[in-house]
């Protein structure tokens, strides 16, 4: 299936549906890693919204990206409670172990608040981390 | 064979439950995946005939089969943690697969939704008037208010909206209703359909919690046809804070960019799709069930202090000890919580502050732990309860860089609709980093001599102390919502306490 055809048939899915924007983002961003220029017309096409209206919602929320980034993502906390767990003293190895070839981003807490630091890779979890663990994580991200 | 029990909890996941399940499994025991009982310093928690053991890792396995472990807590049920509680939301905590119809019913469940069918609207909003219950979410308005204006409100469509955006560092309590206990919250939505005349709710629920909404999509369709007419639908947010704010996340529910609407009019009579719409949180929807079940709402108003009705799901987090979730009456202070509940940091270090509520909550220090768990009070101490996060730090926290690290925050998730919040907070980063250099010097166009309105002279640390004082004045009076609102309290806090810290 061609990728304009499947994104035809995202929105088709979800068209008819209440404040269906969104739930459609989240399959495109799935489906692509991103939410292009051409996602983006084809979208307001099928909803009848204007390009504007669409780009302004992509662009509002974090987990939308504009350019897909084929390198894994490692995400980690840097939130208040992980703070006070001493995330910040891990951040030079991480970054290190990262180098060109993982992202790492910053999430504003994965919710496992007394057990950090957390961090996350795709939907699988990660909780006590020391810096010997983290750059694992990463290196085998 | 041995029946184990282990949590399905992320936090229990993500500190190795599934590996330890699997390796119980391959030596031969049956292992039964149950909620968290939410001692979460001993995740993964392993329960045999009620007795439990943890932190445990897969070398534990052999040992905790054949009773020679020395990671044994004795019986789960009585740990001081656990005894000292008064569980009414989380009462299925630790006791029951999140995800079994047969457990549920089994401990009650669907039984305030049946008496709520019977008795009809008027009554159950007079019940919840009566228990006291007031949102969970952070503000504390009395719930049945809201409700009662729903009620009353005349349109051809209404809509019930579970506010699941969870972001506060500090706080999991609806995570945990949601992955623990998903039926309780869906019939707690399910009652406020029928208090109000809606057959539609949404969860909005944020994408950071990939096993909560993957629980809360398959109890959905697993209670599909006892909820019903009542229909209940998941929508994953998009990894915005400010979404968590009532108004933005109806807009972006809605399909739009989470900004904030002004306030009126009331999401209660124009809410979602301009329906007259409840917005209420994970824990205040989830404590309806308990709330609706013969003799709940007037436990529910014996218990608590002054205006604060009931219990309240608080949240052990940071630099804790024992972390995890405590569920008490309103009135317990902070001083238990923290050392005696909590064992104090992590570290072993002495606790230097305790943020309260989560990053919009003010640093506490310890000379004022005992103030008890009140709205009101807290208020008055100029602070709030917020969702009832609590995160811990020891001495060696900076609380220049934290209040520092407030203003950047509610920059990073700043909707931008409103000034104070969308300049201030950009403005407030700037003031903290200069009374940390010492002030500023007159620079550049300033110091040419036509500038003859210029001051003579730079600003000292204590004039841009009081430029930022000015500066939290107007966010909290001048922002929309509580995202620009609140970002002052902890930075204002810190720079009371801790005036030290800002003088580098």
């Amino acid at each position: 299936m061609s990728s304009s055809q499947k994104l035809a048939e995202i929105i088709a899915d979800h068209k008819g549906r209440e404040g269906a924007l969104l739930p459609i983002l989240h399959d495109v961003q799935e489906e692509f890693g991103c939410v292009d220029e051409n996602s983006e017309k084809a979208i307001a096409e099928g909803l009848n919204l204007s390009r504007a209206e669409v780009h302004g919602v992509v662009s509002f929320y974090h987990d939308f990206l504009k350019q897909a980034d084929p390198r894994p993502v490692v995400q980690i906390c840097r939130a208040e409670s992980c703070k006070a767990r001493g995330v910040e003293a891990l951040m030079d190895d991480a970054n290190q172990a990262a180098g060109e070839r993982v992202k790492l981003s910053t999430v504003y807490c994965l919710g496992l608040c007394s057990s950090g630091p957390n961090a996350r890779i795709g939907d699988k979890l990660h909780a006590r981390l020391d810096s010997a663990a983290l750059t694992k994580l990463i290196e085998n991200a | 064979m041995t029946t184990i029990r282990i949590s399905d909890d992320a936090l229990a996941r993500a500190c190795g439950a599934d590996e330890l399940a699997a390796a119980f499994e391959k030596a031969g025991a049956s292992v039964e995946r149950t909620s968290s009982w939410g001692m979460q310093w001993l995740e993964p928690l392993v329960e045999v005939d009620g007795k439990g053991f943890g932190p445990a890792t897969v070398d534990d396995v052999a040992a905790i089969l054949d009773g020679s472990s020395d990671k044994g807590i004795g019986v789960i049920a009585e740990h001081p943690f656990i005894a000292s509680q008064q569980r009414l939301t989380f009462a299925r905590a630790g006791k029951t697969r999140p995800l079994s119809l047969d457990d549920y019913e089994a401990t009650g469940g669907w039984s305030g939704l049946k008496r709520a069918r019977a008795m009809g609207p008027e009554a159950i909003v007079e019940e919840v008037l009566s228990s006291g219950l007031r949102g969970r979410g952070g503000a504390g308005f009395p719930a049945g208010i809201k409700w009662k204006t729903v009620a009353g409100a005349q349109a051809d469509q209404k809509y019930i909206v579970c506010n699941a955006d969870e972001g506060d560092s500090g706080t999991f309590a609806d995570r945990m209703v949601m992955e623990g206990d998903p039926f309780a919250l869906i019939e707690g939505m399910a009652i406020a359909g029928e208090a109000v005349g809606a057959t539609k709710g949404y969860v909005y629920l944020r994408s950071e919690y990939p096993d909560a909404i993957d629980k809360m999509e398959k109890a959905v369709r697993a209670s599909a046809h006892i909820v019903a007419p009542f229909v209940c639908e998941i929508r994953a947010g998009a990894g915005a804070y400010v979404c968590g704010e009532e108004t933005s996340l109806l807009n972006s529910l809605e399909g739009k960019r989470g900004e904030v609407r002004a306030k009126p009019p009331l999401p209660a009579l124009k809410g979602l799709f301009g329906k007259p719409t409840v917005v209420n949180n994970v824990l205040t929807l989830a404590a309806v069930p308990h709330i609706l079940m013969e003799g709940g709402a007037s436990l529910y108003d014996s218990l608590g202090i002054d205006r604060s009705k009931g219990t309240m799901p608080i949240q052990l987090a940071g630099n804790i000890k024992h972390g995890g979730l405590y569920e008490v009456a309103f009135g317990i202070t902070l001083g238990e919580l923290v050392n005696e509940i909590g064992g104090g940091t992590q570290s072993g270090r002495p606790v230097k502050a305790v943020q309260v509520g989560g990053p919009l909550g003010a640093y506490i220090h310890p000379d004022q732990f005992d103030i008890p768990f009140d709205y009101e009070a807290y208020t008055k101490a100029d602070a709030l309860i917020g969702h009832a996060g609590i995160t811990v730090f020891d001495d060696t926290a900076d609380m220049g860089a934290m209040a520092r690290f407030a203003m950047e925050f509610c920059a990073a998730e700043s909707c931008g609709k409103c000034t104070p919040c969308r300049l201030g907070a950009v403005r407030g980063m700037e003031v903290i980093d200069r009374i940390r250099v010492g002030g500023r010097e007159l620079a550049g166009v300033e110091t040419e001599p036509q500038m003859h309105n210029m001051p003579k002279t730079g600003r000292s640390p204590d004039e841009e102390v009081q430029l930022l004082e000015d500066l939290c004045e107007t966010m909290k009076f001048g922002s929309l919502c509580a995202l620009g609102g609140f970002t002052p309290y902890p930075v204002m806090s810190a720079l009371k306490h801790w005036p030290e810290d800002f003088r580098k």
